[in-house]
């Protein structure tokens, strides 16, 4: 009896907290990569999510054995308030916590540790072991291998790095009594999000970015849309197109975008400048489209095509 | 309590974001040796978006004082960061050891209440460890609201609005002072410092402490650096004469 007691004492303090993110009954598919990496540590799962329409979804992604909700959703993630609600079911009960690295995932990830005095791991890219993880630091232009000494691991995963969790049984869910505030939290005002019939970038099986290369908005949407519709694929761009007002900031991919890995990335008018690889480089197949055949991006292109984009870009939307 | 602001704007030196690191031979670092370092690009973006404050409502700003911790060479961005605007300045010199974001902040949080600073704003990733991480870890230490990725910021009477670049987008956050502010990349264009500037900025104030001042031995970082390696390298492509090449090679890598 007192040997099954310390056994499941000591089950309980090595599972893994993960908090899912999502809204409206929609899971962010970054979170489903969390919780793969989280089942390469090996310690049993117990998902956290803080807005109740995703706890069906959460308890169904293989891996999770127990989903906690909260009875009433925690609007718009804000840090100040769900930083002290993950500090007070961690402490003591869980040795590892994972986040996606998304921009939730960054915001409260760092506030949860100076609550805890843990110092987190940002962007894991693999687990090693349940204290040992690889980061990408200097733009993805060095890989740290980083052992913790802290007693409970707190770390963000770069979704690009691990394959989405897949479907299994539903686990049970729990409903939390939460009541952990900051008493000091900023407040949200409005939001302005960007709708697109596009994959979402983050997670696309395919994109096609565009660069300082096409010039201006038009050229951008007369022939970056049309390749990526018959592709599927998702719409991306280089800080130079961004800053140039082609297209929104959020589909900037590099250092300080989006991280992207998927199965073919499309570079048009793009120099493949160091931030901008970083982002990017992870893709499977890169193809380079440039006419200026001394440009970076031909070095980490599998195939590369020196031209004019103006009559390479409709001819290969045509002829796919 | 004035409401008038007290802006602590943190700098961190960096090696210059258009070189391209190399690994060490031992494999435990970067090589720092003949590299040029500068100010971290995101901490120019904050130190400029303090100015542009000031220069706004002029009134409202009663001080500007800029932080860095690193080893004494980092005085150097100091000066860069005086010669473009800030009143005075601090150096907290904690020799060639890399200090990581909790420390930083437990460090800052003392300089935060020594100036009795009311907004804090920073840059929200330093380009070399890319971790995204020291302004929340203040804002959670002093309990203060915080904005990260902030593409705009307004202060209206003791309240600051901020536009957040987020995922999908972009959201509005407001909070009352005191509050940490990190900035994002499109916040601003940061500016030069003038000659005449760099050579006044020689006179303005830089406060030099060691870690014992600040009544502390050591640095604990918690995390041990095992290794650090080159990524895997791609394997070199082909390029293609055409469009129909193109294709005939996607089909073949099974892209397509």
């Amino acid at each position: 009896m007192i040997f099954k007691r310390l056994f499941s004492v000591t089950r309980s303090l090595k599972d893994s907290l993960i908090l899912i993110e999502g809204s409206k009954g929609q899971i962010n598919p970054a979170s489903l990569s969390t919780v793969s990496a989280a089942t390469q540590i090996g310690e049993p799962i117990t998902a956290l999510v803080v807005d109740p329409s995703i706890a069906e979804g959460a308890a169904k992604v293989e891996g999770v054995t127990k989903v906690l909700k909260t009875g009433k959703p925690y609007e718009h993630y804000l840090s100040e308030q769900v930083s002290p609600l993950l500090k007070q079911l961690i402490d003591g009960k869980f040795t590892h916590f994972l986040i996606s690295g998304s921009s939730v995932g960054k915001s409260i990830l760092p506030r949860l540790g100076a609550l805890l005095d843990v110092q987190p791991l940002s962007d894991i890219t693999k687990v090693i072991d349940g204290k040992t993880f690889v980061r990408p630091i200097y733009a993805g232009n060095a890989l740290a291998t980083v052992e913790s000494t802290d007693g409970v691991i707190l770390a963000s995963v770069r979704a690009s790095a691990f394959a989405p969790a897949k479907e299994q049984d539903a686990a049970p869910i729990e409903e939390i009594s939460a009541e952990a505030e900051s008493g000091n939290s900023a407040e949200f005002v409005s939001e302005d999000l960007v709708t697109s019939e596009r994959p979402e970038l983050g997670s696309a099986t395919r994109v096609v970015a565009g660069g300082r290369g096409l010039k201006n908005r038009e050229t951008f949407d007369a022939l970056i849309d049309p390749l990526a519709k018959k592709l599927n694929a998702a719409i991306g761009a280089s800080r130079a197109a961004v800053d140039s007002g082609f297209c929104d900031n959020s589909l900037q991919v590099g250092q300080t975008g989006k991280i992207v890995a998927p199965e073919l990335y499309i570079a048009i008018g793009i120099s493949g400048a160091i931030q901008h690889l970083a982002g990017m480089k992870d893709a499977k197949v890169i193809v380079a489209i440039n006419k200026d055949a001394e440009a970076p991006i031909f070095n980490v292109a599998d195939i590369g095509l020196v031209g004019d984009l103006d009559t390479i870009v409709p001819e290969l939307t045509e002829k796919i | 309590m004035s409401n008038k602001l007290k802006i602590l704007v943190p700098v961190k030196r960096v090696i210059d974001y258009a070189i391209k690191p190399r690994i060490n031979k031992t494999n435990t670092g970067v090589e720092t040796k003949g590299v040029k370092f500068s100010i971290n690009p995101f901490c120019d973006i904050a130190l400029e978006e303090s100015l542009r404050l000031r220069e706004k409502t002029p009134e409202s700003v009663e001080s500007i004082h800029a932080v860095s911790i690193g080893p004494s060479k980092a005085q150097d961005i100091l000066r860069t960061a005086l010669a473009k605007g800030a009143d005075t300045s601090t150096l907290i010199d904690v020799g060639e050891e890399p200090v990581e974001p909790l420390q930083v902040a437990k460090l800052l949080k003392k300089v935060v209440e020594d100036k009795k600073s009311n907004l804090i704003v920073l840059g929200k990733q330093a380009i070399d460890d890319d971790s995204n991480q020291t302004g929340q870890m203040l804002a959670g230490l002093l309990n203060w609201p915080q904005a990260t990725n902030a593409s705009k910021v307004e202060v209206k009477g003791d309240e600051v609005y901020v536009t957040r670049e987020i995922d999908g987008g972009a959201d509005v956050l407001k909070a009352k002072l005191p509050m940490v502010v990190s900035v994002d990349l499109r916040l601003n264009e940061p500016r030069y410092a003038s000659l005449p500037n760099i050579m006044k900025a020689k006179k303005k104030p830089l406060e030099k402490l060691k870690l014992k001042d600040l009544g502390l031995d050591s640095i604990e970082n918690r995390l041990k650096v095992l290794k650090v390696e080159e990524p895997p390298a791609r394997q070199a492509g082909v390029k293609v004469e055409n469009v129909d090449q193109l294709i005939e090679k996607l089909k073949e890598l099974k892209a397509l």
